[in-house]
């Protein structure tokens, strides 16, 4: 078996705040494969950034991490330097996507200044090479004229170019893992359909992993090979796209497929709002709102169980199948 | 009380109006406060240049007299121009302010054009000017800073009252029929308030540092009141050997002005978060 | 750009010349009658009424104001009564020195307000930050005459590290030369001995009219910076690992520092009123002594022309600064 691109296991998070610490993430688990997109899919506030600034190692000061393992090709990112990730790791062994194209870029430099800054940074050496490999790659994200581009500033390109742009420059160091942070949120729905194309086909043609954050089912449908759900800092269930938008096994899953336009008759919902950080329920987070809770899901944390081969799900419903 | 709380909690702002508190007590109760009260006028030329001592704490001046009382009396008269000041450039800033932010057409253009004028003439020249023309003396150091500080409160009046005519409450009320003094004074100006309060705090700040700067060129306050700029350009006839003479009167300007720009840094923090101690 | 730089000088016209009907109106209006303040406690009636013909005060207003605007019009701004030099000449020879002295401070007041706002921010609500809350607000309170004299009491006359007063010591002459400014002319002759005198007398003069400008630079710098750190792409460029230093002194100074250099036009009028008091002091041969004697005289030729070249100025720093502005940030150069 091969050493998945990202482990992560039993991840807690909590930001300290004037009412206490607000456990941000509590528990949260999943690994992916080399050449697999993983789509890690939750409303917002579920703490989607959050996961991602850790990951990275950014997160705010107030924030630290509680417990758990990030190990990225078999290390484990938290024993690194602050120091050490920012030469090795962030922007060069793992790339980052930015959810809004517009905002991400430094409107008061060239592209070429900016993205060759970085590539420098990771891989000093000739500064011609570099710039050979940023237009190649740009050509290669279909950005129209691309040896122009490094002279232009980015209020001179549209969103969709952008994105492209910030694709390339993912790309830049050769990474092993991509993040992208919903990356084609900001974008109409034409150009949304380029991208996801693009980067499905970047994946295949690079054998890199990505971990692929949004709130849009669809996208992962569309997308994703595997899916990971968040429920309120709770990775609640993991498994195949395909089996899991068939037979989705959570009862929050369930609701959240029964949401989707798509997939309903009329307009459903979920009864009640995702908890605060700092009020949390005790156990399972989204029993308050789950048809099917019983008491003893307030009463402790379910532990996880692999009904199917590749499935995960964190639910005491299926703890007492198994036993049965 | 939450407002409070979180002021409370802003130590520098804290200091600062511990800071005023104190200048306006001494303003008020200086001649009970003062060691030699009747140093404000008397001269006793036995004494002259004393360095500090138990006796003069902070020495004596020129003519014998106690600086610490005169640095005491000159609370009163260092408040009273800032008030003055502010309080009658407010009364001119503020509605033409409200006017031109409310209106549009000739005058407001026209106000506004007028207020660029004067915030781009320099201020302490014209000042200065203005005071000597008068003559100098107290009144005519007020009137001249009146004039050239009133453009900073049409300013920021106009530019709040510009944001808020827009605002939906507004069109409510003038749907409803409500006339325009009604609904400047009734309704935008409580609403702009809080800007207005920490400009002015600041300006009381400002005002005792240029009023010190005429009184310190012969502009503002006449021998022998005991004026702290005044003093300070009496004293340097007198360097380097009576360098409390000099020191002193010019430490209780300072940390007059540091009272109030404490105070006015945290009031802004405390009406806008956002700005978060910026400016 | 050029285009640019023509709009900008037509939009000050306007302001311009509004400035110079307020200061005509408040100077001839203000004292009850300018002729009997020009003449002096004991002239004769006689005496005023030569005066008022003289200087055309029997003229309606608006005569004296169009008489005075063609005067203007050819930089003639009369004689002043206490130089009793041309007020054109007084001001070319005292310029230079005045603009050496704000120069000076500005660069001061840039050159450590500047990095000081960058490391207040970059340790927001820590020591370094609270000092520098606790500095900036003392500078913008301290008063500048009270300043000069005490930095004079100890470095001249205790110390005796610098020089008390004046540009240049006695017994050395100005090289004389091509452009007036006396550093750069000492320069150009190759007499490094009065570089050197002079910049030992620039040094308290121009600390001195340095602190406030210092004060509010550094203020307005942390807050920029402090502003462009919640920016989106501070946050990508940490996620992509930008080298640290670079990220900051480069990338996020150059957004923060748009919000201090607009500030810099307002700054550089209160340096140049701030100079009245601190050449007053130092004895600086430059304009804003010559104000002060001016003032002190009543010589409203003199006051005038003084507040018309201050507006001048206070207009060329705003269009040099739109200038700066537009070569920082490619969106106001396209005029976005």
């Amino acid at each position: 078996m091969t050493v998945p691109a990202l482990a992560i296991t039993g991840l807690r998070v909590g930001i300290r705040s004037d009412e206490g610490m607000a456990r941000i993430l509590d528990h949260i688990a999943f690994s992916i494969a080399p050449g697999c997109i993983l789509g890690v899919v939750g409303e917002s506030g579920c703490g989607k950034s959050t996961l991602i600034r850790t990951i990275l190692g950014i997160l705010p000061p107030a924030a630290e991490i509680v417990a758990g393992s990030i190990l990225f090709e078999g290390e484990d990112l938290r024993a690194f330097s602050e120091a050490e990730l920012n030469r090795a790791v962030r922007g060069s062994r793992i790339g980052f996507v930015p959810q809004d194209p517009y905002l991400a870029l430094n409107p008061l430099f060239t592209i070429g200044a900016q993205l060759l800054e970085v590539m420098r940074w990771h891989a000093p050496g000739e500064r011609r090479s570099h710039s050979t490999r940023l237009v190649e790659l740009l050509r290669r994200v279909q950005l129209p004229d691309p040896e122009a581009a490094l002279a232009r500033y980015p209020h001179q390109f549209s969103g969709g170019q952008r994105q492209r742009l910030l694709i390339a420059a993912a790309l830049a160091c050769s990474p092993r893992l991509v993040i992208a942070d919903e990356p084609t949120t900001a974008l109409d729905v034409t150009t949304q359909q380029q991208i996801l194309r693009l980067l499905r086909e970047l994946v295949d043609e690079l054998g890199i992993a990505m971990l692929f954050v949004t709130h849009d089912l669809g996208v992962v449908a569309e997308l994703c090979d595997e899916v990971s759900v968040i429920y309120a800092g709770q990775t609640v269930e993991s498994g195949p796209t395909a089996a899991m938008l068939d037979r989705p096994l959570h009862p929050y899953t369930r609701a959240l497929l029964a949401c989707h336009p798509d997939r309903s008759e009329g307009f459903t919902g979920i009864p009640g709002a995702v908890p605060s950080p700092l009020r949390a329920p005790p156990g399972c987070r989204f029993a308050p709102r789950c048809a099917g809770a019983r008491p003893a899901c307030t009463g402790r944390s379910p532990a996880p169980q692999w009904p199917e081969p590749g499935r995960s799900v964190d639910c005491i419903l299926y703890e007492a199948k198994a036993a049965a | 009380m939450l407002v409070l709380r979180k002021f409370l909690r802003d130590i520098p702002a804290v200091i600062g109006a511990v800071i005023i508190l104190f200048v306006v007590i001494l303003a008020l109760f200086g001649p009970w406060i003062a060691p030699y009260p009747e140093d404000a006028s008397a001269s006793h030329l036995l004494r002259r240049l004393k360095p500090p001592s138990a006796a003069y704490p902070f020495g004596t001046d020129n003519l014998g007299r106690d600086i610490l009382s005169r640095v005491i009396l000159g609370a009163r008269g260092a408040l009273k121009v800032a008030l003055v000041v502010v309080g009658l450039a407010m009364a001119i800033g503020v509605p033409l302010g409200l006017l031109a932010g409310y209106e549009r057409g000739v005058l407001a253009e026209a106000i506004m054009r007028v207020t660029d004028v004067f915030l781009a003439l320099p201020q302490l020249i014209l000042a200065l000017a203005l005071a000597q023309l008068l003559g100098p003396s107290v009144e005519s150091a007020m009137l001249a800073l009146t004039l050239t500080y009133w453009p900073f409160f049409t300013r920021i009046v106009h530019a709040e009252t510009q944001r808020l005519r827009n605002a939906l409450f507004i069109d409510a009320l003038q749907g409803i029929g409500a006339g325009t003094p009604r609904i400047l004074l009734l309704h935008i100006l409580p609403n702009i308030l809080s800007p207005i309060i920490v400009r002015a705090t600041i300006g009381l700040g400002f005002t005792i540092l240029v009023a010190a700067v005429l009184g310190f060129l012969g502009m503002g306050a006449t021998p022998p009141d005991p004026d702290w700029g005044l003093a300070v350009a009496q004293s340097r006839t007198y360097l380097p050997n009576a360098w409390w003479f000099a020191t002193f009167p010019g430490l209780a300007i300072l940390i007059a002005v540091l009272g109030f720009n404490l105070l006015g840094d945290g009031l802004r923090d405390l009406v806008d978060p956002r700005l978060r101690r910026s400016r | 750009m050029a285009g640019f730089i023509a709009r900008r000088v037509l939009l000050v016209l306007p302001s311009l010349l509004g400035l110079l009907v307020v200061t005509f109106l408040l100077i001839r209006t203000v004292p009850a009658d300018p002729a009997v303040a020009l003449a002096g406690d004991n002239a004769t009636p006689e005496q005023i009424e030569a005066i008022r013909r003289q200087y055309g005060l029997d003229q309606p207003l608006l005569v004296q104001f169009g008489r005075y605007l063609a005067g203007v019009a050819r930089l003639d701004f009369g004689a002043s009564q206490f130089s009793g030099r041309p007020v054109a000449a007084d001001i070319a020879q005292r310029l230079p020195a005045t603009l050496e002295l704000t120069f000076a401070a500005l660069l001061i007041g840039a050159g450590l307000g500047i990095p000081l706002g960058v490391v207040a921010a970059m340790n927001h609500n820590r020591w370094p930050d609270f000092l520098l809350r606790i500095l900036s607000v003392g500078g913008i309170a301290i008063a500048a005459f009270w300043l000069a004299i005490m930095l004079q009491l100890l470095f001249a006359m205790q110390l005796g590290w610098l020089p008390l007063r004046g540009q240049l010591s006695v017994g050395l002459t100005p090289p004389g030369g091509p452009t007036g400014f006396l550093l750069l002319d000492s320069l150009l002759h190759g007499r490094l001995d009065i570089l050197g005198d002079a910049l030992r007398h620039l040094v308290l003069p121009a600390v001195t009219l340095s602190v406030g400008g210092l004060a509010t630079i550094a203020r307005f710098t942390r807050a920029g910076v402090l502003d462009t750190l919640q920016k989106d792409f501070v946050l990508y460029e940490r996620a992509v690992g930008f080298p640290r230093r670079r990220m900051v002194w480069i990338y996020v100074l150059r957004n923060s520092v748009v919000a201090t250099v607009s500030q810099i036009g307002l700054l550089f009028g209160s340096l140049i009123a701030g100079a009245v008091v601190v050449e007053a002091i130092y004895d600086w041969p430059g304009i804003g002594s010559y104000t002060v004697q001016a003032i002190l005289t009543a010589d409203a030729k003199v006051m005038l022309a003084v507040t018309l070249l201050v507006g001048v100025i206070y207009a060329a720093v705003n269009i040099l600064t739109d200038l700066a502005l537009a070569l920082i940030d490619p969106r106001i150069r396209e005029g976005r």
